[in-house]
Protein backbone atom coordinates (compact mmCIF):
# COMPACT_ATOMS: atom_id res chain seq x y z
CA UNK A 1 0.00 0.00 0.00
CA UNK A 2 1.57 3.46 -0.94
CA UNK A 3 2.42 5.67 1.84
CA UNK A 4 -0.75 7.74 1.00
CA UNK A 5 -3.11 5.37 0.76
CA UNK A 6 -2.15 4.14 4.27
CA UNK A 7 -2.14 7.69 5.61
CA UNK A 8 -5.51 8.10 4.39
CA UNK A 9 -6.78 4.51 5.85
CA UNK A 10 -5.08 5.52 9.19
CA UNK A 11 -7.47 8.87 9.49
CA UNK A 12 -10.07 7.55 8.52
CA UNK A 13 -10.00 4.89 11.88
CA UNK A 14 -12.68 5.95 13.49
CA UNK A 15 -10.44 5.89 17.10
CA UNK A 16 -8.20 8.07 14.94
CA UNK A 17 -10.65 10.56 13.70
CA UNK A 18 -12.54 10.98 16.79
CA UNK A 19 -9.33 11.50 19.13
CA UNK A 20 -7.96 14.50 15.96
CA UNK A 21 -11.37 15.84 15.99
CA UNK A 22 -11.47 16.14 19.78
CA UNK A 23 -9.49 18.95 19.99
CA UNK A 24 -10.26 22.21 17.42
CA UNK A 25 -6.13 21.99 16.98
CA UNK A 26 -6.27 18.60 15.99
CA UNK A 27 -8.93 19.01 13.61
CA UNK A 28 -7.71 21.83 11.81
CA UNK A 29 -3.87 21.74 12.19
CA UNK A 30 -3.79 18.34 11.74
CA UNK A 31 -6.16 16.20 10.19
CA UNK A 32 -6.96 18.27 7.48
CA UNK A 33 -3.52 19.03 6.59
CA UNK A 34 -2.57 15.17 7.20
CA UNK A 35 -5.74 14.12 4.44
CA UNK A 36 -4.50 16.77 2.25
CA UNK A 37 -1.04 15.36 2.88
CA UNK A 38 -2.15 11.67 1.70
CA UNK A 39 -3.97 13.01 -1.34
CA UNK A 40 -0.87 14.69 -2.27
CA UNK A 41 1.17 11.45 -1.77
CA UNK A 42 -0.87 9.73 -3.73
CA UNK A 43 -0.96 11.80 -6.44
CA UNK A 44 3.21 12.29 -6.42
CA UNK A 45 3.49 8.48 -6.26
CA UNK A 46 0.97 8.45 -9.28
CA UNK A 47 2.47 11.37 -11.38
CA UNK A 48 5.99 10.25 -10.30
CA UNK A 49 6.77 13.55 -8.86
CA UNK A 50 6.40 15.63 -12.05
CA UNK A 51 3.87 18.02 -12.27
CA UNK A 52 0.85 17.78 -14.44
CA UNK A 53 -0.41 19.49 -17.08
CA UNK A 54 -3.76 17.88 -18.10
CA UNK A 55 -3.42 18.87 -21.88
CA UNK A 56 -2.42 21.96 -21.33
CA UNK A 57 -5.42 23.20 -18.52
CA UNK A 58 -2.96 23.15 -15.79
CA UNK A 59 0.05 24.47 -17.43
CA UNK A 60 1.72 26.13 -15.18
CA UNK A 61 0.20 25.05 -12.23
CA UNK A 62 -2.26 28.17 -11.90
CA UNK A 63 -5.88 26.28 -12.24
CA UNK A 64 -4.77 23.26 -10.03
CA UNK A 65 -3.22 25.58 -7.42
CA UNK A 66 -6.15 27.49 -7.43
CA UNK A 67 -8.36 24.35 -6.89
CA UNK A 68 -6.27 23.54 -3.90
CA UNK A 69 -6.65 27.74 -2.39
CA UNK A 70 -10.52 27.44 -3.22
CA UNK A 71 -10.73 23.98 -1.39
CA UNK A 72 -8.47 24.57 1.34
CA UNK A 73 -10.16 27.86 2.68
CA UNK A 74 -13.70 26.24 2.71
CA UNK A 75 -12.27 23.50 4.68
CA UNK A 76 -10.76 26.11 7.26
CA UNK A 77 -14.29 28.01 7.77
CA UNK A 78 -15.54 27.37 11.54
CA UNK A 79 -18.51 26.54 10.26
CA UNK A 80 -17.45 23.89 7.91
CA UNK A 81 -15.89 22.05 10.84
CA UNK A 82 -18.55 22.30 12.82
CA UNK A 83 -20.76 20.85 10.12
CA UNK A 84 -17.99 17.94 9.30
CA UNK A 85 -18.63 16.84 13.47
CA UNK A 86 -22.41 16.92 13.05
CA UNK A 87 -23.00 15.38 10.13
CA UNK A 88 -22.05 12.16 8.67
CA UNK A 89 -22.44 13.50 5.33
CA UNK A 90 -20.22 16.52 6.08
CA UNK A 91 -17.47 14.38 7.67
CA UNK A 92 -17.71 11.76 4.61
CA UNK A 93 -17.60 15.32 2.40
CA UNK A 94 -14.16 16.62 4.30
CA UNK A 95 -12.63 13.02 3.92
CA UNK A 96 -13.36 12.96 -0.25
CA UNK A 97 -12.57 16.47 -0.69
CA UNK A 98 -9.50 17.62 0.97
CA UNK A 99 -7.10 14.65 0.00
CA UNK A 100 -8.74 14.95 -3.76
CA UNK A 101 -9.43 18.48 -3.64
CA UNK A 102 -6.53 20.04 -1.78
CA UNK A 103 -3.57 17.56 -1.80
CA UNK A 104 -4.27 16.19 -5.65
CA UNK A 105 -4.31 19.22 -7.54
CA UNK A 106 -0.97 20.72 -5.08
CA UNK A 107 0.92 18.12 -5.75
CA UNK A 108 0.83 18.11 -9.27
CA UNK A 109 0.87 21.55 -9.80
CA UNK A 110 3.34 22.58 -7.35
CA UNK A 111 6.18 21.36 -9.89
CA UNK A 112 5.30 23.19 -12.48
CA UNK A 113 4.84 26.94 -10.76
CA UNK A 114 7.14 29.55 -11.32
CA UNK A 115 9.63 30.61 -8.79
CA UNK A 116 7.88 33.96 -8.46
CA UNK A 117 4.27 32.18 -7.94
CA UNK A 118 5.67 29.99 -5.02
CA UNK A 119 7.19 32.74 -3.74
CA UNK A 120 4.16 34.83 -3.68
CA UNK A 121 2.25 31.45 -2.08
CA UNK A 122 4.40 31.11 0.59
CA UNK A 123 4.49 34.57 2.00
CA UNK A 124 0.52 34.50 1.84
CA UNK A 125 0.61 31.33 3.51
CA UNK A 126 2.78 32.50 6.24
CA UNK A 127 0.73 35.85 6.27
CA UNK A 128 -2.61 34.12 6.62
CA UNK A 129 -1.28 32.17 9.49
CA UNK A 130 -0.25 35.17 11.48
CA UNK A 131 -3.09 36.91 10.73
CA UNK A 132 -5.58 34.31 11.27
CA UNK A 133 -3.69 33.08 14.84
CA UNK A 134 -3.84 36.85 15.90
CA UNK A 135 -7.54 36.73 14.89
CA UNK A 136 -8.13 33.34 16.92
CA UNK A 137 -6.40 34.36 20.22
CA UNK A 138 -8.32 37.48 20.06
CA UNK A 139 -11.89 36.42 19.04
CA UNK A 140 -14.41 37.34 22.22
CA UNK A 141 -16.80 34.55 20.82
CA UNK A 142 -16.40 30.88 20.19
CA UNK A 143 -16.01 30.38 16.66
CA UNK A 144 -16.80 26.75 16.50
CA UNK A 145 -19.86 26.13 18.67
CA UNK A 146 -18.31 22.73 19.10
CA UNK A 147 -15.35 23.38 20.58
CA UNK A 148 -14.19 25.34 23.41
CA UNK A 149 -12.85 28.93 23.77
CA UNK A 150 -9.38 27.77 25.05
CA UNK A 151 -8.78 25.34 21.87
CA UNK A 152 -9.44 28.22 19.64
CA UNK A 153 -7.23 30.42 21.52
CA UNK A 154 -4.61 27.02 21.56
CA UNK A 155 -5.26 26.92 17.10
CA UNK A 156 -4.15 30.73 17.62
CA UNK A 157 -0.96 30.29 19.36
CA UNK A 158 -0.51 27.17 16.99
CA UNK A 159 -1.07 28.75 14.04
CA UNK A 160 1.39 31.55 15.15
CA UNK A 161 4.39 28.90 15.39
CA UNK A 162 3.14 27.61 12.24
CA UNK A 163 3.51 30.65 10.70
CA UNK A 164 6.89 31.37 12.82
CA UNK A 165 7.96 28.09 11.57
CA UNK A 166 7.28 29.03 7.94
CA UNK A 167 9.23 32.12 8.26
CA UNK A 168 12.23 30.49 9.41
CA UNK A 169 12.17 28.07 7.53
CA UNK A 170 11.11 29.56 3.94
CA UNK A 171 14.23 31.88 5.22
CA UNK A 172 16.77 29.79 5.16
CA UNK A 173 15.81 27.86 2.56
CA UNK A 174 16.03 31.22 0.25
CA UNK A 175 18.99 31.73 1.96
CA UNK A 176 20.84 28.40 1.53
CA UNK A 177 19.49 28.27 -1.76
CA UNK A 178 18.50 24.21 -0.79
CA UNK A 179 15.12 22.71 -1.20
CA UNK A 180 13.80 20.46 0.98
CA UNK A 181 11.44 17.47 1.19
CA UNK A 182 9.27 15.91 -1.59
CA UNK A 183 10.22 18.71 -3.92
CA UNK A 184 14.21 18.44 -3.40
CA UNK A 185 14.77 15.24 -5.79
CA UNK A 186 16.16 16.58 -8.99
CA UNK A 187 15.34 19.35 -11.08
CA UNK A 188 12.77 18.55 -12.74
CA UNK A 189 10.59 17.74 -9.96
CA UNK A 190 10.42 21.10 -8.83
CA UNK A 191 11.67 23.37 -5.84
CA UNK A 192 10.15 24.92 -2.85
CA UNK A 193 11.50 28.49 -4.13
CA UNK B 1 -2.01 25.52 -24.21
CA UNK B 2 -1.73 29.37 -22.80
CA UNK B 3 -5.35 29.54 -23.84
CA UNK B 4 -6.46 26.68 -22.20
CA UNK B 5 -4.69 27.06 -19.04
CA UNK B 6 -5.99 30.99 -18.84
CA UNK B 7 -9.72 29.44 -19.49
CA UNK B 8 -9.04 26.79 -16.76
CA UNK B 9 -7.92 29.23 -14.39
CA UNK B 10 -10.72 31.49 -14.74
CA UNK B 11 -13.04 28.31 -14.46
CA UNK B 12 -11.61 26.98 -11.81
CA UNK B 13 -11.61 31.16 -10.12
CA UNK B 14 -15.44 31.49 -10.97
CA UNK B 15 -16.33 28.10 -9.48
CA UNK B 16 -14.47 28.59 -6.46
CA UNK B 17 -16.09 31.88 -5.50
CA UNK B 18 -19.20 30.46 -6.42
CA UNK B 19 -18.41 27.64 -3.40
CA UNK B 20 -17.12 30.31 -0.76
CA UNK B 21 -20.38 32.01 -1.90
CA UNK B 22 -22.59 29.14 -0.76
CA UNK B 23 -20.73 27.94 2.44
CA UNK B 24 -20.75 31.33 3.67
CA UNK B 25 -24.39 32.10 2.94
CA UNK B 26 -23.94 34.42 0.19
CA UNK B 27 -20.21 35.80 2.02
CA UNK B 28 -22.37 36.97 5.03
CA UNK B 29 -21.35 34.84 7.92
CA UNK B 30 -18.30 32.14 8.46
CA UNK B 31 -19.41 30.68 11.66
CA UNK B 32 -22.44 27.77 12.49
CA UNK B 33 -23.90 30.90 14.50
CA UNK B 34 -23.94 33.56 11.97
CA UNK B 35 -25.02 31.17 9.40
CA UNK B 36 -28.19 29.98 12.05
CA UNK B 37 -28.91 33.31 12.92
CA UNK B 38 -29.31 34.93 9.06
CA UNK B 39 -31.35 31.24 8.12
CA UNK B 40 -33.70 31.86 11.50
CA UNK B 41 -34.19 35.81 10.51
CA UNK B 42 -34.81 34.51 6.87
CA UNK B 43 -36.89 31.89 7.76
CA UNK B 44 -38.74 31.53 10.89
CA UNK B 45 -38.70 28.26 12.76
CA UNK B 46 -41.37 25.89 14.09
CA UNK B 47 -40.58 25.17 17.76
CA UNK B 48 -41.19 21.65 19.61
CA UNK B 49 -43.81 21.33 22.49
CA UNK B 50 -41.79 20.46 25.65
CA UNK B 51 -43.65 20.88 29.61
CA UNK B 52 -41.85 23.69 31.24
CA UNK B 53 -41.86 24.15 34.98
CA UNK B 54 -41.30 27.39 36.59
CA UNK B 55 -39.78 29.09 39.70
CA UNK B 56 -43.23 28.35 41.35
CA UNK B 57 -43.50 24.62 40.69
CA UNK B 58 -46.25 25.00 38.03
CA UNK B 59 -45.90 23.26 34.89
CA UNK B 60 -46.84 24.70 31.34
CA UNK B 61 -46.76 23.88 28.00
CA UNK B 62 -44.38 25.97 26.01
CA UNK B 63 -47.06 26.21 23.45
CA UNK B 64 -47.66 29.88 24.26
CA UNK B 65 -49.37 31.62 21.44
CA UNK B 66 -50.53 35.18 20.82
CA UNK B 67 -47.58 36.91 22.33
CA UNK B 68 -44.14 37.64 21.27
CA UNK B 69 -41.23 35.58 23.83
CA UNK B 70 -37.59 36.62 24.66
CA UNK B 71 -35.44 33.21 25.34
CA UNK B 72 -32.21 32.76 26.73
CA UNK B 73 -30.69 29.36 28.32
CA UNK B 74 -28.56 29.34 31.22
CA UNK B 75 -28.10 27.22 34.19
CA UNK B 76 -27.84 29.00 37.75
CA UNK B 77 -24.15 28.28 38.74
CA UNK B 78 -22.31 29.66 35.34
CA UNK B 79 -20.01 31.57 36.20
CA UNK B 80 -19.92 33.37 33.19
CA UNK B 81 -21.76 34.85 30.24
CA UNK B 82 -24.91 33.70 31.85
CA UNK B 83 -24.60 36.84 34.07
CA UNK B 84 -24.69 38.78 31.35
CA UNK B 85 -27.33 37.42 29.63
CA UNK B 86 -29.67 37.60 32.77
CA UNK B 87 -28.57 41.12 33.79
CA UNK B 88 -29.71 42.06 30.05
CA UNK B 89 -32.73 40.34 30.61
CA UNK B 90 -33.37 42.32 33.89
CA UNK B 91 -32.67 45.76 32.09
CA UNK B 92 -35.26 44.15 29.66
CA UNK B 93 -37.58 43.10 32.20
CA UNK B 94 -37.22 46.62 34.20
CA UNK B 95 -38.29 48.27 30.49
CA UNK B 96 -41.09 46.09 30.15
CA UNK B 97 -42.05 46.76 33.47
CA UNK B 98 -42.30 50.68 32.95
CA UNK B 99 -43.68 50.61 29.82
CA UNK B 100 -47.79 50.89 29.58
CA UNK B 101 -47.58 50.11 25.85
CA UNK B 102 -46.14 48.18 23.18
CA UNK B 103 -47.24 44.38 22.85
CA UNK B 104 -47.33 41.66 25.78
CA UNK B 105 -44.17 40.45 25.89
CA UNK B 106 -42.90 37.36 28.00
CA UNK B 107 -39.43 36.34 29.34
CA UNK B 108 -38.62 32.95 29.49
CA UNK B 109 -35.40 32.04 31.40
CA UNK B 110 -34.72 28.19 29.90
CA UNK B 111 -32.57 25.96 32.92
CA UNK B 112 -30.38 23.38 30.44
CA UNK B 113 -29.17 21.73 34.10
CA UNK B 114 -32.00 20.18 35.32
CA UNK B 115 -30.02 17.95 37.58
CA UNK B 116 -28.97 20.74 39.73
CA UNK B 117 -31.52 23.71 38.82
CA UNK B 118 -34.49 22.06 41.07
CA UNK B 119 -37.84 24.27 41.19
CA UNK B 120 -35.66 25.30 44.55
CA UNK B 121 -33.00 26.74 42.97
CA UNK B 122 -34.63 28.38 39.96
CA UNK B 123 -37.03 29.99 42.93
CA UNK B 124 -33.65 31.24 44.51
CA UNK B 125 -32.08 32.69 41.00
CA UNK B 126 -35.45 34.04 40.57
CA UNK B 127 -35.37 36.23 43.84
CA UNK B 128 -32.25 36.91 43.04
CA UNK B 129 -32.97 38.42 39.89
CA UNK B 130 -35.96 39.92 40.39
CA UNK B 131 -38.17 37.77 38.28
CA UNK B 132 -41.76 37.92 38.97
CA UNK B 133 -43.24 34.40 37.56
CA UNK B 134 -45.59 36.44 35.13
CA UNK B 135 -43.55 38.82 32.90
CA UNK B 136 -40.58 36.93 33.85
CA UNK B 137 -40.22 33.20 34.20
CA UNK B 138 -37.63 31.33 34.82
CA UNK B 139 -38.32 27.51 33.88
CA UNK B 140 -36.49 23.92 33.59
CA UNK B 141 -37.72 20.75 31.30
CA UNK B 142 -38.40 17.92 33.21
CA UNK B 143 -38.03 15.42 30.54
CA UNK B 144 -34.82 15.03 29.21
CA UNK B 145 -35.94 13.94 25.47
CA UNK B 146 -38.11 17.54 25.50
CA UNK B 147 -35.23 19.43 26.75
CA UNK B 148 -32.87 17.85 24.02
CA UNK B 149 -35.23 19.06 21.11
CA UNK B 150 -35.67 22.69 22.65
CA UNK B 151 -32.05 23.02 22.12
CA UNK B 152 -31.47 21.21 18.67
CA UNK B 153 -34.92 23.98 17.77
CA UNK B 154 -33.28 26.93 19.06
CA UNK B 155 -29.82 25.63 18.01
CA UNK B 156 -28.28 25.75 21.42
CA UNK B 157 -25.05 23.64 21.46
CA UNK B 158 -23.91 22.58 25.32
CA UNK B 159 -20.76 21.07 25.78
CA UNK B 160 -19.35 19.81 29.13
CA UNK B 161 -16.25 22.59 30.30
CA UNK B 162 -14.56 19.48 32.05
CA UNK B 163 -14.69 21.47 35.29
CA UNK B 164 -18.39 20.51 36.18
CA UNK B 165 -20.14 23.26 33.98
CA UNK B 166 -21.02 23.66 30.87
CA UNK B 167 -19.80 26.47 27.52
CA UNK B 168 -22.69 27.23 25.30
CA UNK B 169 -23.99 29.75 22.89
CA UNK B 170 -25.41 32.38 24.43
CA UNK B 171 -27.87 34.56 22.45
CA UNK B 172 -31.36 35.72 22.91
CA UNK B 173 -33.95 33.94 20.95
CA UNK B 174 -37.29 35.62 19.78
CA UNK B 175 -40.49 33.62 19.73
CA UNK B 176 -43.13 34.95 17.43
CA UNK B 177 -47.36 35.25 18.38
CA UNK B 178 -47.33 32.47 15.97
CA UNK B 179 -45.38 30.10 18.00
CA UNK B 180 -41.72 30.28 15.97
CA UNK B 181 -38.56 30.62 16.43
CA UNK B 182 -38.02 33.80 14.63
CA UNK B 183 -34.81 36.29 15.42
CA UNK B 184 -31.74 35.26 17.06
CA UNK B 185 -29.98 38.15 18.76
CA UNK B 186 -26.92 39.04 20.71
CA UNK B 187 -26.21 38.40 24.12
CA UNK B 188 -26.56 41.68 24.91
CA UNK B 189 -29.62 42.91 22.87
CA UNK B 190 -33.11 41.87 25.01
CA UNK B 191 -33.43 46.02 25.12
CA UNK B 192 -33.06 46.15 21.26
CA UNK B 193 -35.75 43.16 20.67
CA UNK B 194 -37.89 45.18 22.92
CA UNK B 195 -37.85 48.04 21.10
CA UNK B 196 -37.86 46.25 17.89
CA UNK B 197 -41.17 44.72 19.00
CA UNK B 198 -42.45 48.34 20.54
CA UNK B 199 -42.48 49.22 16.46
Amino acid sequence: MSPGLLLFVVLAMPPVAAWLEGSMAGHMLVQIPLLALAGGLVARGAAGGRGVVLAGFNAGGFAGMLVTAFAAAAWMLPRMLDAALRSPLMEAAKFTTVPLLVGVPLALSWPLLPPVARGFIWANLISHAAVLGWLYTVAPNRLCTRYLYDQQALVGAALFIVAIALLVGWGWFAIAGRPIGPWSRGRARGRLI
Amino acid sequence: MRLRAALATIAVAAAGVAVLGVVTDGFRAATSEGVWRLAVAERPRPLPDATLVDQSGRAWLSDVRGRPILVEFFYTSCPAICGLLASRFQAGFERLIAQSEGPEILLLSVSFDPERDTVTELADYAARLGADGQIWRVVRVNDPIEQRGLLDAFGVVVLPDGAGGFVHNAAIYLVDPEGRLARVYDPDAPERAIAELDR
